[in-house]
């Protein structure tokens, strides 16, 4: 019998250009298109079962409701199917390289994810007596002390949810302190280059903000500094690494003038990470630092948080520290509240969340600590410093490093859009980026430099993954210089193309509408 | 790589850092790695020694409520393009959350009864202090009037805050009392206040209808802030929006996040259409792309902190990304059917609870209305009472002496949340364990 020669072919043959041709469903093979649950056919009620209450005459007061909510509901493995059709139009660390300067996206390891899984951190409720959450509150101990330590600081408030969550906490013991002292200050300097959240926490706890100017090393420039410095100075906010990438090397300057004129330094912990194990904040006269958790301790960032925000103290802040706080007893861990504070704490400028703070963070960072120790830690500076220099380095024949010149950089490397050609613009590059298969670098900040591109690799990556993603990089970026018009089309392999902002800010769409009502209130 | 960037060594990298700041070598005191065996052993150790709620009858709340997450929800939150993406600052990569965030938001609003909704907030607490300064920029008054039904470390949070911000905060310590103080917050409305506070249902549990106080706010020219611990509860109840309620916050830890000893939780926050650009927090969209394909981005930024700096509506950046789509599963998972169902089940639980426990000698039931959370008031200190039942392995509640410590008038009084987790024998196990405490 001879083999039939003629059937499956397996090689593409030239009409596989037709693979452009629209399909029926929308689809392209694996990047499935996928409705709203609001749009789905298949509302079966719900995806739970349930025991049969049993009949109680009902003590609501009247108040039951009379109209239906429109919330559909899916079975379990629709429900699968719709969130893991979701999850695949996303970008991920998982997926590949996340070069986002100043979000420090990192591998979150999951060892992190099973320890805070465990039911005895997990399913435990906040106001249990303290007798039986013991455990809970020697992590947190153990946590606030690593982070003291690393810092070489002299407390930690472990209860701010985020960043600017820790910044407002900051500022408010700030304020604590200087109001404590019968001093009434006015007013926050903060760097151009700061972080957006700085100015706007600044704001709220009803500081006015000042600018201070950068040199043209990218740094403060202390003089400026120096010459604004006066007793209506609450603080300086500052960022160390700055928002450029660089250290500041005249940092304890800063806050011996900062201290001598009555104020306090507050320092934004969001770029820790190229430090950790190497420079301790306390070293170098800070008064006050949030630590991002979900950044330099691999919590993961899941799409928008949650995050967690610890702040750690000099010892003139420490009285003024929010509740509530876990102290240790000989063996035993107390949690000071409002109740306990007592004399020793009565400056306590307060309560800044209902609870203790992020407990799932906390787990997750003491164990990314633990498995990392004091070794490990310093080697993650080490690691992140140099991969971000191996960028600098390789790319700043294509691209302008505009303080490529005054040394090495930190944890991240700054470049500009000069040299684009006219009508190409950082936007365009990113975009070109995300063709290449990865997520682009964070755009347009800091503010100091034209059309900045900060570019954060992480200790996770290695040499190979980083000379793939210089590559890319380079590529994007001969073609932005050379005028290449298809770079304003990008991203095309995504799957959307660039999306219309200004529309969707015009008219703001912020929740779903069944077609009739949503033409009606046009 | 050293050779590209012409360094001889890492060190060498740091020389920015002032020579009296740079340490030679790791930090002192502090152990070196450890292999994830050893770490999940250190760590399993101290997890043992917390009592966990799933181990024994338990009956906590107030602000925190233990239901049963169906396994699928932590499953899909666990998927990697979910719990290591970003913010979506790039929505071509992104659609997967900002559609997840836009279909979030409408579960939300309708949930609540408003109009609109926005991405998540940290936690009630803090949703609820957004909402008053919020209603300080809407109203241009700084008079904000909370129920004593609020929860005690809300309060305190919003205190915290007013003390830096110029508000005037009206607050009271809740009556051992069948109803709510809705009265008292009606008297207190003047031209001056720009929002009266009040939770549904309240710390003691209690129901009160707040179209009235609504009615009265706005004649005042005043906003109503309603807040909501246990979402669950509107599976059953009139939403606030609908009461006329102008801003509704909440925490939303009950629908797919789990206890967690206080956090990650999910605020939440709706309001209406006319508020959007006083709203604190993120915002998903829906526009459409360059092929005219709808999409979603994040939107109206020109309120938040990155763009409008020192003018920004809020200070938030990183919120409750996970936790809210945890809560979108798991809220998509019980549809409005399935929520209904969880609500019937809580509240008649709920009931059945009471009527036992009101049969104890020394238990009497102060809450006249509630859905799955009641006030006892027992014949003695309710604290000590709690640390007993604890050592008799059952979390029996939350005593009113460890929320508003030194009140005298309320140190008797316990708040007992039962939800669809507790079963018969655990009521009774507690009902029993009481009757001998108090005899």
């Amino acid at each position: 019998m001879s083999m039939n020669r003629e059937g499956r072919p397996t090689k593409p043959d030239s009409a596989g250009e037709a693979g452009e041709a629209q399909t029926w469903t929308g689809n392209r093979a694996l990047m499935l298109e996928e409705p709203l649950i609001f749009e789905m056919d298949e509302d079966i009620g719900t995806g739970v079962d349930f025991d049969e209450a049993p009949k109680v005459a009902s003590r609501l007061g009247g108040l039951e409701r009379n109209r239906p909510i429109g919330i559909p509901g899916l079975s379990e493995p629709q429900a699968v199917r719709h969130y893991t059709r979701l999850s695949r139009q996303n970008y991920a660390i998982d997926l590949g390289l996340f070069p986002l300067g100043s979000c420090t996206m990192k591998h979150n390891p999951r060892l992190n994810e099973r320890m805070a899984r465990l039911p005895g951190f997990a399913d435990i409720h906040p106001l249990q007596p303290v007798d039986t959450v013991q455990g809970a509150l020697e992590l947190i101990a153990e946590l606030g002390g690593w982070l003291v330590k690393l810092t070489g600081m002299h407390s930690v408030a472990m209860s701010p949810k985020a960043g600017a969550h820790g910044e407002l906490c900051g500022l408010l013991a700030i304020r604590a302190a200087l109001e404590a002292r019968g001093d009434a200050r006015e007013v926050i300097l903060v760097p151009e280059s700061a972080h957006g959240t700085n100015p706007a926490t600044a704001a709220f706890v009803g500081y006015r903000v000042e600018s201070i100017p950068a040199n043209e090393r990218g740094r403060v420039d202390l003089d400026a500094l120096k010459g604004r410095l006066g007793p209506d100075v609450a603080a300086v906010m500052i960022t160390n690494p700055n928002t450029c990438g660089l250290f500041e090397p005249d940092m304890i300057a800063i806050s011996e003038a900062v201290h001598a004129a009555g104020g306090l330094v507050y320092c934004d912990g969001a770029n820790f990470n190229a430090i950790v194990g190497r420079v301790r904040p306390g070293d170098l006269g800070i008064d006050a630092m949030h630590i991002n958790l979900h950044k330099t301790f691999s919590t993961p960032h899941g799409g928008g948080g949650p995050g967690s925000g610890p702040v750690v103290f000099s010892e003139a802040l420490t009285p003024f520290a929010p509740l509530p706080f876990v102290e240790q007893q000989g063996d035993h861990f107390v949690l000071v509240e409002e109740e306990t504070a007592g004399e020793h704490h009565a400056s306590s400028f307060g309560r800044m969340t209902a609870f203790h703070g992020q407990m799932g963070m906390f787990t997750r960072a003491l164990s990314y600590i633990l498995s990392h120790g004091a070794d490990g830690l310093r080697q993650v500076s080490g690691d992140a410093v140099l991969n971000a220099n191996y960028i600098l380095r390789s790319l700043e024949d294509v691209l302008e490093a505009p303080f490529g010149e005054s040394g090495p950089c930190m944890h991240e490397a700054l470049f500009s859009d000069k040299g684009f050609a006219e009508g190409l613009s950082t936007l365009d590059l990113a975009k070109g980026l995300i063709d290449e298969g990865f997520h682009p670098m964070t755009m347009y900040f800091p503010l100091v430099v034209h059309g900045a591109m900060l570019v954060e690799p992480t200790e996770t990556e290695s040499k190979a993954a980083l000379d793939q993603f210089i590559g890319a990089l380079r590529s994007v970026a001969e073609r932005a210089k050379a005028g290449d018009e298809s770079l304003k089309a990008a991203p095309v392999h995504a799957p959307r193309r660039r999306l219309d902002e200004t529309q969707a800010a015009r008219k703001p769409v912020l929740v779903w509408k069944p077609p009739v009502q949503a033409e009606a209130a046009e | 790589m050293l050779r590209t960037i012409g360094a001889p060594s890492v060190e060498d990298l740091f020389v920015d850092v002032p020579e009296a700041a740079r340490l030679a070598t790791k930090i002192d005191g502090l152990p070196d790695h450890a292999s994830e065996l050893a770490v999940e052993r250190r760590l399993s150790a101290m997890a043992r020694r917390n009592l966990a709620a799933g181990e024994v009858p338990f009956f906590l709340g107030c602000g925190a409520y233990k239901h049963h997450i169906p396994a699928s929800v932590d499953h899909l939150i666990q998927r990697g393009e979910f719990l290591t993406s970003y913010t979506p600052y790039q929505p071509e990569i992104a659609q997967g959350t900002l559609q997840a965030l836009f279909e979030f938001q409408t579960q939300v609003a309708r949930l609540y009864g408003c109009d609109v909704a926005n991405a998540s907030m940290y936690d009630g607490s803090t949703a609820c202090w957004e909402a008053i300064g919020m209603a300080r920029r809407i109203t241009r008054r700084t008079k904000a009037i909370l129920s004593g039904g609020l929860h005690p470390h809300y309060v305190s949070v919003a205190k915290t805050m007013a003390r830096f911000t110029g508000d005037l905060l009206e607050t009271s310590v809740p009556d051992l009392s069948p109803e709510p103080d809705t009265a008292r917050l009606l008297d207190e409305i003047d031209s001056d206040t720009s929002c009266v506070v009040v939770q549904y249902p309240d710390i003691l549990g209690r129901i009160g209808d707040l179209s009235e106080l609504a009615e009265r706010a706005h004649a005042a020219g005043a906003l109503l802030i309603a807040v909501v611990t246990e979402p669950v509860a509107l599976g059953l109840l009139r939403a606030p929006g609908e009461m006329g309620a102008d801003i509704v916050v909440g925490e939303g830890q009950s629908i797919g996040v789990g206890l967690n000893f206080g956090g990650p939780y999910v605020g939440l926050f709706a309001t209406r259409d006319k508020y959007v650009r006083q709203m604190p927090g993120r915002l998903a969209g829906e526009t459409v792309d360059a092929e005219g394909k709808r999409g979603f981005v994040l939107t109206l930024s020109t309120r938040e902190q990155h763009i409008r700096r020192e003018k920004a509506t809020s200070n938030i950046c990183t919120n409750s990304g996970l936790c809210a789509l945890a809560f979108s599963v798991h809220m998509t998972l019980l549809g409005e059917a399935g929520l209904r169902q969880l609500a019937t089940l809580n509240h008649a639980k709920a009931v059945q609870a009471a009527e036992r426990l009101a049969k104890v000698p020394g238990v009497e039931l102060v809450s006249e209305t509630f859905f799955n959370e009641f006030t006892v008031r027992l014949s003695t200190e309710a604290r000590p009472v709690v640390r007993t039942l604890a050592d008799r392995g059952i979390l029996g509640g939350v005593s009113l002496g460890r929320l508003y410590p030194g009140a005298e008038a309320l140190e008797n009084g316990l708040v007992v949340a039962v939800t669809e987790t507790s079963t018969d024998e655990d009521v009774e196990a507690l009902a029993g364990a009481l009757e001998e405490i108090l005899a």
